[in-house]
Order: structure tokens, then sequence, then C-alpha cells
């Protein structure tokens, strides 16, 4: 069981929230799409191995979404955010680790 | 094929553990890369040895490797619950996984190796009104796709499995199921081991404990893999890496609309025979069998989140047997032997990927997700026609890659509703 940071409610069971895959994927300007860059906003998330800034609403506590930094191999936590403010650093330092 | 070594619905007892025949030491050769293969297959689990025997087996070719970066089948192969079935609702899934399911029917005489294939039948069960209507909507579909499939009612269901319970007075009551007589179970290691051996025997070289690490990919062509042994040249190369999908799709430079997730199973220790056939229930995550030697194997459902590293939460196994215990009471007295994980590929609508990629000569077998150990031997079968021709096979052009952008997904989530 992951311990969650949500920003408003502070630390919480992982199974109070809801995962909402990858962070930060801005809405594509509808005219100005071809369909695979169409498909790509539908369909293609960040999976990589190591560090990925994520997406997770508190479904049972603040009802309120947010973004966290998580490790993929260790599932260890990193800094929350809320979205539509400046993205932390991430975590890695550098070792980025396999990007997917 | 083990019909004798089946036993009949409702008829409890042992089956012969005592007559595992003994593992020869050495199945295939082992040997040292060479500088150059005509074709390179990344990863050595079921899809990835099974690619390379259909290789030398229909299409005679054989200067061939199998590059495992861990060792052969200790991916998800070895670490699945071994639900073979075919009832799936769309004509393109309910076509490849049936032939499939054919060549498991003949897969022990094919390579010489026994595998414990049992087709014990499987039962899918249903909870509730809407359930009992999607399940129906299966059956008739499989129906016309010529696939064995049939509606048993609760009492039914209970006659053929006595410890279920069918209640009306649970959260989760059965309302009857679907049942395929011809689905089943297999030794999962011994299945990689088939494949291995019979892909040894023929001249492919298995290569374990050597990750691939890069393509060379000149002027849009691959030409080799960069491995943590050095680089080895190839004609073509064909991805088959399960849960690290995504990660190699990146190394040679293009995205995959796939995101891995831990899945879980676990283990009792050995018991009487008390089952005899395979229950699955998607809507309380409940998928039962009890192996040959005794031990009851269930599966959970996935972790909620990404993730590489081959454990899951506590909680999910919880919610697991939570629900196994109220459909099957006696089970309160069995303990948890083991649980482990394995990461799965998950695409958007529950379908493989199988095909061409956006670089030429290299090919892609991914996204089998929670359910694709029944599709090992249709799979290689598929992926060895791909690799070597070129075009994809009938049976796997649906699933390729391009259907994220034309729309033409095989929804296989919503409307199965079951994840193995
Ligand atoms: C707990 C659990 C239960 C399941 N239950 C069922 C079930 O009941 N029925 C069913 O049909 N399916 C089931 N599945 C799904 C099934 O196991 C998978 O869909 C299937 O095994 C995937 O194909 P594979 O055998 O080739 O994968 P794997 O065995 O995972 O093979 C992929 C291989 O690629 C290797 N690899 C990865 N990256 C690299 C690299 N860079 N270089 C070299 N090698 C690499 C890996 O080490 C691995 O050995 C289950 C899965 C899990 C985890
Ligand atoms: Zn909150």
């Amino acid at each position: 069981m992951l311990y969650i940071p949500c920003p408003h409610c502070g630390l919480r069971n992982e199974t109070e929230f809801h995962y909402g895959a990858e962070a930060g994927v801005a809405y594509p300007d509808p005219n100005a799409l071809t369909d695979s860059d169409w498909a790509k906003y539908l369909h293609i998330r960040a999976n990589p191995k190591g560090w990925l800034a994520e997406r997770w609403v508190h479904f049972a506590g603040c009802g309120r979404w947010f973004n966290l930094w998580r490790n993929t191999v260790t599932h260890e936590i990193g800094p929350a955010y809320l979205p539509f403010t400046e993205q932390p650093k991430s975590p890695a330092n550098g070792q980025e680790g396999l990007k997917a | 094929m083990n019909t004798n070594d089946t036993l009949a619905p409702g008829i409890i007892g042992r089956r012969r553990a005592a007559a595992l025949p003994e593992q020869p030491p050495q199945l295939w050769k082992s040997v040292k890369p060479k500088k150059a293969y005509d074709i390179i297959i990344v990863g050595g689990g079921g899809h990835g040895l099974a690619t390379a025997y259909y290789l030398a087996k229909n299409h005679g070719l054989t200067n061939i490797a199998v590059v495992e970066k861990g060792w052969l089948a200790g991916g998800n192969t070895a670490r699945n619950t071994t639900i073979i079935r075919s009832n799936y609702l769309w004509d393109e899934s309910a076509a490849i996984y049936e032939h499939s399911l054919k060549l498991w029917e003949t897969l022990e005489e094919d390579l010489g190796y026994e595998m414990f294939f049992s087709q014990r039948g499987v039962l899918t069960l249903a909870h509730s009104v809407s359930d009992v209507r999607s399940k129906k909507r299966n059956l008739y579909a499989n129906a016309l796709n010529g696939i064995d499939s049939e509606w048993l009612t609760p009492e039914e269901v209970k006659k053929l499995v006595p410890i279920i319970n069918i209640s009306e007075d649970v959260r989760y009551p059965v309302h009857g199921a679907t049942y395929q007589p011809r689905g089943g179970i297999a030794k999962h290691d011994w299945v990689a081991w088939g494949y291995a051996k019979a892909a040894s025997d023929l001249g492919v070289d298995i290569i374990q404990g050597t990750e691939v690490t890069g393509f060379d990919i000149r002027n849009n062509k691959v030409q080799g893999v960069h491995t943590s042994q050095g680089t080895i040249a190839a004609g073509k190369v064909g991805m088959v890496a399960a849960g690290h999908s995504s990660v190699l799709a990146n190394l040679a430079g293009f995205s995959v609309p796939i995101q891995s997730r831990p899945l879980q199973a676990l283990v009792s220790p050995l018991l009487e025979q008390v089952l005899n056939t395979v229950v699955m229930s998607g809507a309380v995550h409940v998928y039962v069998s009890q192996a040959h030697k005794g031990e009851l194997v269930m599966g959970a459902g996935t972790d909620a989140f990404n993730s590489y590293a081959q454990r899951g939460g506590f909680h999910v196994i919880e919610h697991q047997l939570a629900a196994a215990l109220e459909l099957f009471p006696i089970f309160s007295r069995a303990q948890v032997l083991r649980t482990w994980g394995g990461i799965v590929d998950v695409c958007p609508d529950a379908s493989p990927i199988i095909g061409l990629t956006p670089v030429e000569n290299l090919f892609i077998n991914a996204g089998w997700g929670t359910g694709g150990f029944k599709a090992t031997p249709g799979s290689g079968w598929v992926m060895a026609h791909t690799i070597a021709t070129g075009t994809p096979h009938e049976l796997n052009k649906p699933f390729a890659l391009d259907r994220f952008v034309t729309g033409h997904l095989i929804d296989e989530h919503g409307a199965a509703g079951v994840a193995h």
C-alpha cells in the first residue's frame, strides 16, 4: 500500500485515491490536429522505468486532482504539486532511468 | 494431451502428482552470442520462444537468437495463473485466441514435451442482471464464431463445482455462468521449456542473462541490437518483451500506447483436489484453479499505478481473497503460501499489438496485458509469419499498431469484463 501525500489532506492510504497516469498532458488544439496527433493525445502516456510525474485524485477525501513524482521501480514517493503550478524538479537528479 | 489425466467434472480425487517426469539436466544448448543473426527475438518469455520455434518450424529459418535479460520465463510466463480459453467477444479476438487454443490441443505432441495441458473447462461467473446480459451476448458471439461455450444456471454451476456458494444471500450472488469446456490450464514453466528445447533442437540460439540496451538503426532500418554483451547484428528484430515493451519501443524511437502495471497471484499449500475446473469472476476479481499437485492458484486484479517493480500492494490480495472466500467458504481454512507479481503491458483496448513498427525490419508483439499466456502458441505462430514474410498474418492484421490512429480498436475491456 502506498502512502500518498495529498497536498490538501496530508498523508493517506493509496486506497483513498484513483490513478490518472502521466501528468501535464496538454489538451491539443482540435483545429490544428492530424489523426496521429489526436491518437497520441488519446492513447499515449509516459511509461518510464524510473521517475514519473503522474496524476492522482483523492476521491475519498477532498476529491481533488493533484500531481505527484513517484518512482516506478522503487515505488519511492517524491514531491506532490498542484495542477497548473510549476513542476518541481525530478527527484532523479539527472539519473533519469529509462524513458518510455 | 493429458486427457485420461483430467478429472471428469464433479469427480474429486488426486491427480497423479507423483508421476512428474524427471527433468533432464540440459534442455537447450547454452551458447555464446554469435556476431550476427538473421533474426533476433528480444525477450525469452513464452511468446518470444514460440516465435523463434515457429520461425524455425514453419518458415525454415534457424539462424535466430532469443536474447533474454534475465532467465528463461522469469517474466510473466512463469508468474501467471495459466488460464486458457478462447471465448472472447469480438471476431478478431475470437479468431486469434481460438487459433491458439487449437494449437494447444496438439502442442505436447508437436513439441514432444509434456506441459500438463488440461482441458478442465473454464467457468466465467455472472453476478448481476447486466452481468448476465453481457455474458450472454458474449456467448452468442462465440456461437457465431463456432467457439464452444454454453450457459449454466446457478444449479448447474453448483453441480460442476460442488464447493461453490450459490446462495442468493451474499454480496455477489452467482446468477449463472458461461462455460467453455475446451478451456483449461497448463504448467507454464514447462511450456517455456518445451518451446525452448524444441527451438534449440532446430538450431535456435537461446541467450540468457543478456539485456538489450538499444537498437542499431540506420536509415530507419534496424541493423542489430546493443546488449550488455556487446552489439549483435541482425537482419530483422522482433520485440517480444511484455512489461518492458514501452522501454524497448522508446529505445527504438517510437511510442506505444502501453502502461505497465503490477498483476499479482498467490497459491495455497498443497491440498486434496476440491476443484477440477477453472472459475473466473471479473466482477469480484477471482480467478481460481487447482494445479495438478494440489495448490489453489488464484489471480488478483492489477494494481492501480504504473510500475516495473514485479510486486504489488497487499490490499489487492486481501480484496481478492475476500471475494474468493464468499464464493468458496471452504477456502477459509486454507493458508496463503506465497504471493508474487508480474508486470503486465496494458493497452487502452485490452488487446495486443502484433505487427510492423515505424522502423523497417523491426517487429513488435506486445500489449497482451493480463491475458497473454493462453495466446502463447497462436501469438508465436502469427509473429513468426509476420517476421518471416514482412507482412502480418490474416489473424494479426487487425492488431496493428496503427489501429490507435485509425480508431479500429478491439475493445475487449468493457465487453468481456474479465481480465484473463
Ligand atoms: C500474475 C499474473 C497472472 C496472469 N494470469 C494469466 C492467465 O491466467 N491467463 C493468461 O492467458 N494470461 C495471464 N497472464 C498474462 C500473461 O502472463 C502474459 O500476457 C504473457 O506471459 C506475456 O507474454 P510473454 O510470455 O512473452 O511475457 P514474459 O514472460 O514477461 O516475457 C518477456 C521477456 O522479455 C524480457 N525482456 C524485457 N526487456 C528486455 C530487454 N531489454 N532485453 C532482453 N530481454 C528483455 C523479460 O525479462 C521477459 O522474460 C498473467 C500475468 C500475471 C503477471
Ligand atoms: Zn485530499
